[in-house]
């Protein structure tokens, strides 16, 4: 099989972010977006021809092998230090691959109506291809030292887009902290990639994962407080897939991301970048099984951020915050699946690498049918407040029926893809064990919950007055919704065991009554619960909300996270740490660099008068020194 | 009857510490100019008299004086010349005045 086409994925994207960065301004914003689609077209075009090829292929030994069209040394320090590009294709990567360009392809198409006559628009399409480069080269990296490149780069264009409106200081501030807060979590990243490469010796993840006793032989001596460098290490890695995953307590950036154009929000802060960290320990797998102590650290950060980000969703207002809570909340599913894996084996333990990846995909498209919803709505009546909205179903029929499909998605109803996602993520938890199966069973509820009060409050409930009548979005915005309702609608029934397991070996899905059962009733029941709440006017919301007033206020404010990083980072890092740097910096730094300008200066103040260029004066010093010289060269002739 | 060679480098003398301490006291340049002269004569005038009186066979001294008559003509010509398009540009000749280059 030949794919060395695939190097056009990667290829693309740039030549389009270049184009359009470049001759962008000379472009007319429709050609600009049209251009900017077709190449998106072309790649995602190329995409399924990678996952037709690759997913065609015959198994080796029970397994699809991972395969590497390009790998070519690109920097070389020493023998054993080498750093690699190139493209993997196994079954995760070509999955993403689809994942992505499925996902960008709906949000260009899309934008070609949402960012209409907006200022900017080349720029917007520009950042968009340099986002879809960056994450394909993510997700095809060969080792984890590209992996970290191309990470930094989705974090940079993900600063670019949340910061897209740049003149409201809302959209500044918050791109600022996105990009500070995974950076942070990034020094957790790299610091994990050079302890786990400088005892492995490689960055490839071939060799990384090829055999966990390789990498815990060379380790087994050295410990640092208790704990193998090897769980270290993990766990440092594991800080960066949570701060791009905004798993608590790292998730502050997310809600706040949401200053940018909804279908980025869609696109990167929903479907595919803030999916990174998941990917990351899914790639890494086999060393994270081989530490089980962080798998342990995973669940309880996944799970933690599961309940925290489902609870905050209920009582937020703005729709896309609720959507922002909700994505935390889901990719903290997937986290939790990938953390109660106990084996390699799907059957004995390893289900849940089957079930995060197919709730990644899953997810990735009715999160994105989700937020371009939103998108749609907002653009409808000109708000994100939910008090603005209210009986928006006779308005926007295309929207509502899109949304409510995502909402049974997501909420678990059979037959859409959701439930059958999630419900492998509850059995994988309940093969482990009760507490957790119990656990993210409750957050599914909350879930189902937090999505219906969403859905009635925007398109049941009280009619909110409008200046104008809100209208169905353009063809460009509905067709989108329309394909990824159809893809929800159908997702489920992929057999995604036949293609994605822990161990590569072929695996048969099949639902497990008892955890399904039990999970529909719950979401059932929340959603009864939330029809009976909000879907007609009346004041039950408000008397549980003044029955519970401190729950309330405190899940409303998100628990105060928020003030607590800024007491941190004010109070105590920049008082204490920042301050004083800054005063040795101004004063010991810059005043040697000063004192050595300042004499400087002055020294050549004072002798700049011998070089007056005045000739005579010259000629008269000339003539002394001559004279000078003349008159001893005469005395000590004379001497002898 | 032989006038002593000294007769002869003390008027050189004269004239060259003249011309010296003109170059280096006017500030007219044309002043300036003829008392380049002046050391350039004064030279001149040490060349013929050692020729004369130490080789007073050979001619070298009398054919240098002449080569640097005639190149001191024509180092006046240009000379006057660049004086006068410095007359035309700051309207007077004294050396202090030329420092329009020097800011």
């Amino acid at each position: 099989m030949d794919y060395s086409f695939s190097i056009l994925i990667l290829a693309l994207p740039l030549f389009m972010f270049l184009t359009l960065a470049l001759g962008g301004n000379k472009m007319s914003q429709k050609f600009a977006g049209l251009l900017g689609t077709a190449g998106l077209l072309t790649i995602a075009v190329l995409s399924y021809m990678v996952a037709f090829q690759y997913f065609g292929m015959d198994r080796v030994d029970g397994i699809r092998p991972a395969l590497m069209p390009y790998n070519f040394e690109w920097l070389s320090f020493t023998d054993k230090l080498t750093i690699n590009l190139g493209i993997l294709l196994d079954p995760i990567s070509v999955m993403m691959l689809v994942v992505i360009t499925t996902v960008s392809l709906m949000v260009h198409i899309y934008s070609m109506g949402y960012m209409h006559g907006e200022r900017g628009f080349q720029r917007y399409y520009a950042f968009l291809s340099l986002f879809t480069f960056s994450m394909l080269g993510l997700v095809v990296a060969t080792n984890i030292f590209q992996m970290y490149i191309f990470w930094e780069l989705v974090g940079v264009s993900s600063y670019l887009l949340i910061g897209f409106y740049y003149t409201k200081p809302s959209a500044v501030s918050a791109s600022k902290k996105a990009f500070i807060v995974t950076r942070f979590a990034d020094l957790g990243f790299l610091l994990g990639i050079l302890l786990l490469s400088f005892y492995t010796e490689t960055f490839s993840f071939d060799q990384l994962t090829a055999d966990g006793g390789f990498f815990l032989t060379s380790t087994s001596g050295a410990t640092f407080m208790g704990c193998s460098v090897a769980a270290w290490a993990m766990a440092l890695i594991f800080m960066g897939g949570a701060g791009k995953s905004a798993m608590f307590p790292l998730h502050i950036w997310l809600p706040d991301a949401m200053e940018g154009p909804t279908p980025v929000s869609a696109l990167i802060h929903a479907a595919t970048m803030v999916v990174a960290g998941v990917y990351l320990v899914a790639r890494l797998f086999p060393v994270y099984l081989s530490v089980p102590e962080v798998l342990e650290l995973i669940t309880w950060v996944g799970a933690i951020t599961a309940l925290y980000a489902a609870v905050v969703a209920c009582v937020q207002s703005d729709i896309k915050r609720v959507l922002a809570f909700s994505t935390i909340s889901q990719i903290a599913f997937m986290i939790v699946a990938l953390g109660v894996c106990t084996s390699m084996i799907p059957s004995e333990g390893g289900l849940g690498y089957m079930a995060s990846m197919f709730h990644l995909f899953t997810h990735a498209m009715f999160k994105a049918l989700l937020f371009l919803g939103a998108g749609a709505v907002i653009h409808a009546v000109h708000s994100n407040e939910m008090s603005d909205m209210g009986g928006l179903r006779k308005y926007l029929p295309i929207t509502h029926i899109t949304f409510l499909i995502a909402c049974l998605a997501i909420a678990g109803i059979p037959p859409f893809s959701g439930f059958f996602s999630k419900d492998e993520i509850l059995a994988a938890a309940f093969n482990k064990s009760i507490f957790w199966g119990v656990w993210m069973t409750v957050v599914a509820a909350i879930t189902a919950f937090y999505m219906f009060r969403l859905y009635f409050g925007i398109f049941w409930g009280k009619e909110a007055k409008h200046e104008h009548t809100p209208h169905e979005s353009p063809a460009t915005m509905t067709i989108p919704l329309i394909i990824l309702a159809v893809i929800t609608c159908v997702a489920g029934f992929i057999p995604f065991g036949e293609y994605i397991t822990s161990n590569g070996e072929a695996y048969h899905i099949h639902l497990d009554m008892t955890v399904a059962i039990t999970s529909v009733v719950c979401a059932v029941v929340a959603i009864l619960l939330a029809t009976w709440l909000f879907a007609k006017p009346n004041s039950k919301p408000e008397k549980m909300q003044a029955a519970l007033p401190r729950l309330h206020k405190w899940a409303y404010n998100r628990f105060y996270m928020d003030n607590v990083y800024q007491f941190v980072t004010h109070r105590i890092i920049f008082a204490y740490i920042s301050r004083p740097i800054a005063w040795f910096d101004r004063h010991i730094i810059d005043g040697t660099m000063d004192m050595f300008a300042t004499v400087t200066n002055s020294v050549a103040e004072k002798i700049k008068g011998f070089q007056s260029g005045k000739l005579q004066v010259y000629v008269w010093i000339y003539i002394v020194g001559a004279m000078i010289l003349a008159a001893a060269a005469i005395y000590t002739l004379c001497i002898k | 009857m032989e006038i002593p060679y000294i007769y002869y480098l003390v008027v050189s003398g004269v004239m060259f510490f003249a011309g010296v301490y003109g170059f280096i006291a006017r500030r007219n340049m044309l002043a300036i100019l003829i008392s380049l002269e002046l050391m350039l004569n004064a030279v001149d005038i040490n060349f013929v008299v050692f020729n004369r009186y130490l080789y007073p066979c050979q001619l070298e001294g009398f054919f240098f004086t002449m080569f640097a008559i005639a190149i001191a003509a024509a180092e006046t010509a240009i000379a006057i010349a660049i004086i006068i398009n410095i007359y035309r540009n700051i309207k007077n000749i004294k050396s202090d005045n030329l420092d329009k280059m020097k800011n």
